[in-house]
């Protein structure tokens, strides 16, 4: 800067500056991103538009750890992106090879412990399990079926409770409490034994308050809880993950949860 | 599965596992007496699948695409048979126009990939290199070594048909399309005009597949009583007796072409048809109730229909059906390998059906789906699959879940039949009491005339090696005779 001498206190506030930039970035493979306090690394990487696989996270909604999928490494630790606070200058591998083997399997175990028949189920083309699995290159269920037999409840005149789909996610359960303001599910049982349950005197979805609008009715990623008689409507081609790809939606999501919070 | 237990004691047992070429796998048991005459002999069905039993519990609307999954081959007359019970159920007895010829555009094209299918690829290896050739040559590859031409067009057709079915369904195999009361997708313009630039050739190809079929079984006298059968035939045909594939009445004739009922709503099939369990087979035998087990049983598919129909709607088709006439004397074909001539008059049926179709305006009409009223217990979809008259028949609680199904597929209605035309020619064709594989083929030939889909019927798919004995009455081995899955053979 010809003419000008840079004095001490400019010297000072660039120092400053910089010390503040580095103490809110994380590394996320080989990207560095800003963070925002009390964000996980989950939130930061969708603000920046880092795709971690995920199934029980969604934007707007507490998380809770669930599925697994998010499981990213720092240094010799390996932790869930939803649930793991961002810190200044994380190093944080993602998108690796050994990570998506790992999410694979766990995507393979979440299959075989359920009854997802892909080729009849309804919720096909339009489902995060099936898409995760199709972004992740799963080919085979590689683990012996577990085939439950699982209640399920018909008994709502709209609504179609599939337990034997039911992946334990718990999204249904925070829509419910979280935003439908009714508490509607819950997960009861513990280990192979833990299930979704319906609270109501009957334990049926018929006497419980749940409403189609409602958005536990519409959130489940997979084919657990359905609108009745509305399977197959959508023409192959026209269904969500014929279109876009998982890391596509969920970046959607974001976004429009995001918009949603500005507006409020 | 080898049961001798209703077998009297003086008799030797053949048996051939599995028969190859069929959709599925089955075996083959012939009986003799002590004389070395076939005094029975039994198309075993050894697997189970049970897709009746499975399916209650689950949801009506997802019954057409669980219960497509029957079969490879012809998933799309599985899903409109339940589709159609499925529109009962919802309180819809009549689609729109646009969604009802959907409909029946999707069906020929199912039927003429299926037809396409089981002549070109299963089939005509038989016929070109002649049954007792070599197996390791009897087989679509060596067709298209030596018959490029007609092999290709084989193919060709097929992918045709495949082609109209993945415009409507979105998939080649086992895709969507029927919604209760109606379809969830309109034949675009763009995908209407693609498939109009090959019909020409789809019609050459057709006629020139129905000429051939017609040469070879009017030029080979020894066809004519291959398996011969003067057997009852159940079909569904159009008010008018015309054919029809997709809705209609029942109609059954006698083997001397007399009629035993016509017209008949299918809806009361369970007051015609009975069935019969053997412990020697999964499959079922069904039969006219009326007529009884023994004389009660018929035969389902092309060979029926076209006996039954009094025209055929298209015009080459129903000049083919004159000549398929003709040759019966205006009676009734029997042949049981007139059942390829039938098959590809069907075939010509479908494309000439398959042109009017698509020069229709109202085709790609875009008024898919009827409201639907109020829900019933229990709806019944009948249909002619390319195989024969197919039956689904579904009950509900009232929460819309599956509590009752019962499933009559057309290869389960060819039973007896199949089992019949393999006494027949076993008698004719076996000597001594020596496996040979002219013999072997030579019923595979007679079975596979029915194009049996054992992977509906009972329900297992898979090739296997084909293995034939041969014990004397006492229960010893005297021969055995084993066929591997590329057709190579040892004793």
């Amino acid at each position: 800067m010809p003419g000008r001498s840079i004095n001490k206190a400019m010297l000072r506030t660039l120092w400053i500056n910089m010390m503040t930039i580095s103490s809110s970035t994380i590394r996320i493979d080989e990207q560095e991103i800003f963070f925002e306090a009390g964000q996980t690394i989950m939130d930061a990487a969708m603000a920046a538009n880092i795709y971690i696989p995920h199934l029980c996270h969604y934007p707007g909604l507490p998380p809770s750890g669930n599925c697994r999928l998010c499981v990213v490494g720092i240094g010799n630790r390996s932790v869930a992106a939803c649930i793991t606070p961002a810190c200044a200058g994380q190093e944080i591998r993602n998108n690796t090879a050994e990570l998506n083997e790992v999410r694979k399997v766990v995507t393979q175990m979440l299959f075989i412990e359920g009854n997802h028949i892909c080729p009849t189920c309804e919720k096909t083309g339009n489902c995060k399990l099936q898409a995760i699995a199709y972004f992740l290159g799963m080919l085979h269920d590689h683990f012996p079926q577990f085939y439950p037999h699982r209640e399920l409840d018909a008994s709502h005149p709209h609504i179609l409770l599939d337990r034997s789909r039911c992946i334990l996610c718990d999204l249904c359960v925070r829509a419910s409490r979280e935003i439908d303001r009714k508490n509607v599910f819950a997960i009861a049982g513990r280990g192979i034994q833990a299930h979704l349950i319906v609270n109501s005197p009957s334990g049926k979805l018929v006497d419980s308050t749940i409403k189609v609008t409602d958005v536990a009715t519409t959130i489940c990623p997979v084919g657990a809880i359905l609108i009745k008689e509305q399977g197959y409507q959508t023409p192959i081609g026209q269904r969500i993950y014929d279109q876009r790809t998982i890391r596509e939606t969920a970046q959607q999501e974001y976004v429009s949860a995001k918009a949603k919070n500005d507006a409020d | 599965m080898e049961s001798n237990q209703s077998s009297p004691p003086a008799t030797r047992r053949i048996a051939i596992d599995p028969v190859s070429r069929v959709e599925g796998h089955g075996k083959i048991t012939l009986l003799l007496d002590t004389e070395n005459r076939i005094r029975e002999a039994r198309f075993h069905i050894v697997e189970f699948r049970g897709f009746e039993k499975f399916i209650q519990g689950r949801p009506y609307w997802e019954v057409p695409f669980l219960v497509q999954r029957l079969c490879g081959i012809c998933p799309v007359s599985h899903q409109l048979a339940a589709a159609k019970a499925v529109d009962q159920l919802v309180g819809v007895d009549e689609l729109s126009p646009a969604a009802t010829k959907l409909r029946r555009l999707l069906h020929f094209g199912q039927i003429l990939q299926s037809h396409a299918l089981h002549f070109f690829h299963l089939s005509s290896p038989d016929f070109l290199f002649g049954f007792g050739s070599d197996p390791l040559q009897r087989n679509i590859m060596k067709v298209l070594e030596h018959y490029p031409e007609i092999a290709l067009k084989g193919v060709k057709l097929r992918k045709y048909g495949q082609q109209i079915i993945q415009a409507i369904t979105g998939k080649r195999i086992h895709g969507t399309g029927t919604v209760p009361g109606g379809m969830n997708k309109a034949l675009s313009v763009t995908e209407r005009d693609a498939l109009l630039t090959e019909i020409h050739d789809i019609l050459e190809w057709s006629q020139e597949a129905l000429a051939l079929n017609e040469q070879l079984h009017l030029t080979h006298p020894a066809h004519h009583d291959f398996g011969t059968l003067h057997s009852n035939y159940l079909s569904m045909t159009g008010t008018a007796g015309e054919l029809e594939f997709y809705h209609g009445g029942l109609r059954a004739r006698y083997a001397d072409g007399t009629m035993i009922f016509d017209q008949l709503d299918y809806c009361g099939y369970q007051k015609i048809l009975q069935e019969e369990v053997r412990s020697w087979s999964y499959m079922k035998f069904p039969y006219l109730s009326d007529l009884g087990i023994e004389h009660g049983w018929y035969r389902v598919g092309p060979l029926a229909r076209i006996n039954n129909c009094d025209c055929i709607s298209t015009p080459l088709a129903e000049a083919a059906r004159q000549r398929f006439k003709e040759f019966g004397h205006n009676g009734l074909v029997h042949n049981t390998l007139a059942y390829h001539w039938a098959r590809m008059i069907e075939l010509l049926h479908c494309t000439e059906s398959i042109q009017r179709l698509l020069q229709d305006t109202e085709i790609t009409h875009t008024e898919l789906i009827v409201e639907n009223s109020e829900r019933r217990s229990e709806g019944i979809g009948v249909i002619e699959a390319p195989r024969g008259t197919l039956f689904h028949h579904y009950k509900i609680n009232e929460e819309g879940l599956i509590t009752k199904a019962n499933l009559i597929v057309s290869t389960t209605s060819n039973n007896q039949a199949m089992n019949e035309s393999i006494r027949v020619v076993a008698d004719q064709y076996l000597e001594g009491k020596e496996i040979t594989e002219a013999l072997l083929n030579h019923l595979e030939v007679a079975v596979r005339a029915y194009d049996p889909c054992l992977s509906c019927a009972t329900h297992a798919l898979g090739k296997m090696p084909l293995q034939v004995e041969l014990q004397d009455a006492s229960g010893q081995i005297i021969d055995r005779l084993v066929k591997g899955t590329s057709g190579e053979i040892h004793r």
